[in-house]
Parts: C-alpha cells; structure tokens; sequence
C-alpha cells in the first residue's frame, strides 16, 4: 500500500452565506420573542413588584424611624387588635405635587409580605409602571379617612401587577392604607365588573354620583378579564377603624413587621 | 454568522468564553431593563383605570 499523500486536513475556510445568516437571525429572533414572552409574564413581576415592595417597605420604616425620634425614651407601643372609630381619623391634604407617594397599600390577603406605594394621580409611566410606586390616587377622589371615595388604580399584570390578585379578595379581608399618622383599615366588602366608561364607580358614593357620602369608601379599579383592556374589575371596600400611629400597628399587620 | 463572530473573538477559548457570557449577561440585562419593557408598552398598552 503506497503512502498516502499528507492530506490537508485544514477545513476549508467557511464563509457566510445567506441562507446560513438568514437561519441563524429566524433562531435568534425566535429566542427572543421567547424571551420576552418569559420576561412579560413572569420576570417582570419578579424585577418590578420586588422593587415596588421595597421601596414601599423603605417608607414604612421611614415613618417608624420618625415615630420613634418623637417617642424619645417611652417603650414602643404594643399591637393593637381593636382600632377607633373611623370617625376619628384625620384626614390629610390631597398632595399637590403630582406622581408623589404619601401613603402605602398593605393587603394581608395579596400575601404575606405584600406592600405597595401610593402615588398621587394615574400618569401611566410615572406612577402605574414605575418601580417606586405602582399604585396610582385617581386626583381629585377623596383622601384615606376622608367621607367620600378614595379611589386607587394598579396594573392586574405586568409591571409588578399590584392588582394581581384583586378578584381573589373575600368579603371581610382588611385592605390597610398606611400613612404618616397611622393605619386606616378598610374590609372588602365586593366585586363589580364595568366597561372603562363607567366613571361613577369612582364617584364620592360609587354608582350614585348626587348622593352625598356617608360612609368612606375605598375602590381599587383594574383591568379585566386578566390580559385584557375590554373591561374594569373594581373593589369597594369600606372603612371600619382607624389606627393612630402613635397607640400602635394593626395586630393583624404586626407579624410581618421587623 | 455566530461561527464567524466567534472566530472574530480574539484570545484562546478560556478568555473567548468569558467574553461571551459577558455579551450575553449584557445584552440580557438591556433586553430586560430597557427593550422589553419599551416593547411593552408599544405593542401592549394596559388600561387599568376608568375614564370618560
């Protein structure tokens, strides 16, 4: 058997071609439509609702930290199982500043550590989206305490979606508004499904816009069905105690505190 | 068009594969921090409050 000659093992020198380009550019494209689809239904919420529930938890502590700088040496107020009378909550000035946060939404029912921003007004990208706030004060509803409707709006999905788990509310589940003086408690008392016109759920009395308020009333307006813009769920809630801060925390809210 | 950009790389494989993961966690983070949620709101606009 003769020797074979040295073959050149080298291999050829690819080059591009089109149809190769074209391929790898349809995969690339696919994994990132993919990606995306990953990052809009879950990462999103993960990156955002993280980011909103400190910041909110970084304002809860703030108004702790001062609450103990005007305690001075007392010993810090136990928890509280039963509240005042709503009539007795103060009720703080609208804030003229828009997108500003003044209070935080604290739902036991959303979950364990759940906590969220309030900003003034609805401006989608500096309130709704944004990573400080996520929940919106519809300008010109009334304030937490206030006779009247303090109506709130947040994403359902996406974007940290404080709403998520609105409609899985219970009748009697505490919604808490937690500002610089205390705990407002409101219990959910129920659901109603309206198209995005029906602008009198956020009426002083919801549904009955010439009756004056008697009673104070939270509404929190979503989108629906989930994914949806077609429709609004929305959840009213009424007053039932108020918590100074000073007097202490909301029993129920008192275990996950630090 | 991947092969080539990997030949483009330069250094031995070690240092090749450190620089692409480091393309890879970079263009990962701009996708999530800045193009998907811009993509987002272009094609799928939410409306989560009641107006007239």
């Amino acid at each position: 058997m003769p020797d074979e000659p040295a073959v050149e093992r080298a291999r050829p020198r690819q080059r591009l071609s089109v149809v190769g380009v074209l391929g790898e550019l349809l995969i690339t494209v696919g994994v990132l439509v993919l990606l995306f689809v990953g990052w809009y239904l879950w990462l999103n919420d993960v990156i955002v609702g993280g980011e909103q529930t400190q910041s909110a938890t970084e304002l809860r502590q703030e108004w702790e930290e001062q609450a103990r700088e005007e305690r001075g040496e007392a010993p810090p107020p136990e928890p509280v199982v039963e509240g005042l009378s709503p009539d007795q909550a103060p009720v703080m000035a609208e804030p003229t500043t828009l997108n500003a946060a003044f209070a935080t939404l604290i739902v036991p029912r959303f979950g364990d550590d759940y906590a969220r921003t309030i900003g003034q007004g609805i401006a989608v990208r500096e309130v709704l989206n944004s990573r400080r706030t996520g929940v919106g004060h519809y300008p010109g509803t009334q304030m937490p305490g206030e006779l009247g409707n303090f109506a709130i709006a947040a994403h359902r999905n996406a974007n940290g979606a404080p709403f998520g788990k609105l409609v899985d509310l219970r009748v009697g589940d505490h919604v808490y508004v937690e500002t610089e003086a205390g705990w407002y408690e409101y219990t959910f008392r129920g659901l109603e499904y309206v198209l995005p016109t029906e602008v009198d759920v956020i009426a002083p009395t919801p549904r009955a816009p010439q009756t004056e308020p008697t009673e104070r009333i939270l509404t929190m307006t979503t989108c629906n069905p989930l994914f949806s813009t077609a429709e609004r769920a929305i959840a009213y809630s009424v007053m039932t105690a108020w918590y100074p801060r000073e007097s202490g925390m909301p029993a129920e809210l008192a275990g996950e505190e630090a | 068009m991947y092969a080539a950009l990997w030949r483009a790389l330069p250094g031995p494989v070690w240092l090749r594969i450190i620089i692409v993961l480091a393309l890879v966690a970079g263009i990962l983070w701009a996708l999530a921090y800045v193009v998907f949620p811009w993509v987002a709101d272009v094609l799928l606009p939410q409306d989560v409050t009641v107006e007239e």
